[in-house]
């Protein structure tokens, strides 16, 4: 087998990386792809939160980069779906701990088991950053409707272009964007990019755009990705068409938005 | 004592003896017949003086110290620097202010003159094409001639170019052109957004571009040492 290395990266903080490498983890996972999720924030781990696997981390990345577990010691496998697994970042170390190598092995020795292996990329562009892009095949950008996330956003493509394995051997790493926290209705004001405006900056395909809302928030405060905690929201619908388009489906662009909620829910379990 | 050890510690001058290669000038009467002809030659071999080291041979003519003072300021202003003058009467003698006076020059062979007219008419074409978007944090330097960016230039990236920049994109970032001190070289793009535009040093910044030529298709020229910014369409 031979996993597809996804890192999920922005530039700037508080975007939205982790709610995404969640959501789209568990997206791919639901669709029974074999999914690891790695947290590259060491120092500042989050994704075991979002994920409510916070009290289960025994070992992290840090301890198998050093050799100190194995890395089946330190996945921990998600208790609502049989394909999900987790790697955590070490919350008592920082970015330095992380070496190359140890991240090249960790990620080699993942991808003969895995279908997916998401990368969940701390803010910035040091360390951290660029070791979590480093062996991406694909990459998603996640990028807010305003100047300075799309200023940070194309500074970051600028070094998937340069900087990972791949731009070093001459070949390319698949980019996407990815908008989240998008309001149609302020973006029509004027309030905000419009998803033109971004797509123009950043001159890279969408992948998706995931509406602003309420529920985004109170999935990770009970510890849950999004599409699992309310699969028909809007930011979860949102998700899931976009892990779809991640494996190479064609599906329409749309904005799921929460008020047809009870309409969808209706109208899923019908078709189901 | 002290002098003998400051004798023995004196570094050498460095003083030798050395011969150069240098061209000699040799005005004709009417003289200002003859820097006529001089501009017309320079025309066709723009930059042949520069850097050259150039003697004044006054042996066709007859020229009084004012007269002489005044072809050296002629020939300063297009770049030609005397280092020397020869061909002068045993009488004759200049003011210290000038350049010292030679003697027993010999003639060599001058390098074909229209051999380096080619050369300049005909230079290494140096461009830079870029195809793919400039990035912001990306600078882009090129001290040699143009930069050509088919895509756009995001803001915080630069480009920095000896001779002028085309952008067909839009310009979010800075162009700095004429780089190198060549204040004829220009700033072209189709989307001006720019954050700073630079010739030759001079500069704008958003704050002091006329707001109507936001997002429209621009140039930017040095007119004196004023940067002026128009809308091309």
């Amino acid at each position: 087998m031979t996993a597809k290395v996804v890192v999920v990266t922005s530039g700037k903080g508080g975007v939205g990386k982790t709610t995404t490498t969640a959501a789209l983890g568990a997206a791919l996972a639901q669709g029974n792809q074999k999914v690891a999720l790695i947290d590259f924030d060491v120092g500042l781990r989050n994704l075991d939160l979002v994920m409510g696997a916070e009290r289960r981390v025994v070992y992290d990345l840090i301890n198998v980069v050093q050799g100190v577990a194995k890395l089946p010691q330190a996945l921990i496998k998600d208790k609502r779906i049989e394909t999900l697994w987790l790697l955590p970042a070490s919350q008592t170390r920082d970015k330095d701990a992380l070496t190359e190598d140890g991240v090249g092995r960790v990620i080699a020795e993942l991808r003969e088991t895995y279908d997916w292996i998401i990368c969940d990329s701390p803010a910035g562009i040091e360390r951290g950053a660029t070791l979590a892009m480093r062996f991406a095949d694909t990459a998603v950008i996640v990028t807010n409707p305003e100047v300075s996330s799309v200023r940070d956003s194309d500074r970051i493509i600028g070094l998937l272009d340069s900087k990972t394995e791949k731009a070093e051997k001459g070949q390319r790493v698949d980019k996407h964007i990815l908008i989240t926290r998008f309001d149609p209705a302020r973006a029509a004001r004027g309030e905000m990019l419009t998803i033109e405006d971004v797509l123009e900056i950043l001159s890279t395909p969408l992948l998706g755009i995931i509406p602003e809302s309420q529920e985004v928030l109170r999935a990770s405060n009970i510890g849950s990705p999004v599409t699992l905690s309310d699969p028909a929201s809007g930011p979860a619908r949102a998700y899931l068409d976009a892990a779809r388009r991640l494996k190479g489906e064609n599906v329409p662009m749309a904005i799921p938005g929460d008020r047809k909620r009870l309409f969808n829910r209706l109208f899923g379990r019908r078709a189901a | 004592m002290t002098s003998t050890s400051a004798a023995q510690a004196r570094p050498s001058l460095g003083f030798h003896g050395r011969s150069f290669m240098a061209y000699a000038l040799k005005p004709q009467a009417p003289i200002a017949d003859w820097l006529g002809e001089l501009d017309k030659w320079a025309r066709n071999s723009p930059g042949f003086f520069q850097g050259r080291a150039i003697v004044l041979d006054l042996a066709a003519v007859r020229l009084s110290e004012t007269a002489t003072a005044h072809l050296i300021g002629e020939l300063s202003e297009r770049g030609i620097r005397i280092i020397g003058i020869e061909g002068l009467g045993a009488t004759e003698k200049l003011g210290p202010n000038f350049p010292p006076l030679l003697k027993g020059g010999r003639a060599t062979p001058v390098e074909d003159a229209s051999h380096a007219n080619q050369k300049s008419v005909h230079p290494e074409p140096a461009s830079l094409l870029l195809e793919e978007p400039v990035r912001s944090g990306q600078s882009v330097i090129f001290p040699y001639g143009d930069v050509t960016v088919l895509g756009q230039v995001a803001s915080g990236a630069e480009i920095v170019a000896g001779g002028s920049i085309h952008i067909y994109g839009a310009l979010r970032g800075r162009a700095l052109a004429g780089s190198m001190g060549n204040g004829r070289a220009r700033i072209f793009c189709r989307k001006n957004e720019a954050e700073l535009l630079a010739i030759d040093g001079y500069y704008r910044t958003t704050e002091d571009i006329d707001a109507s030529l936001r997002n429209r298709p621009i140039q930017a020229w040095l007119d004196g040492d004023v940067l002026k910014v128009a809308a091309v369409e």
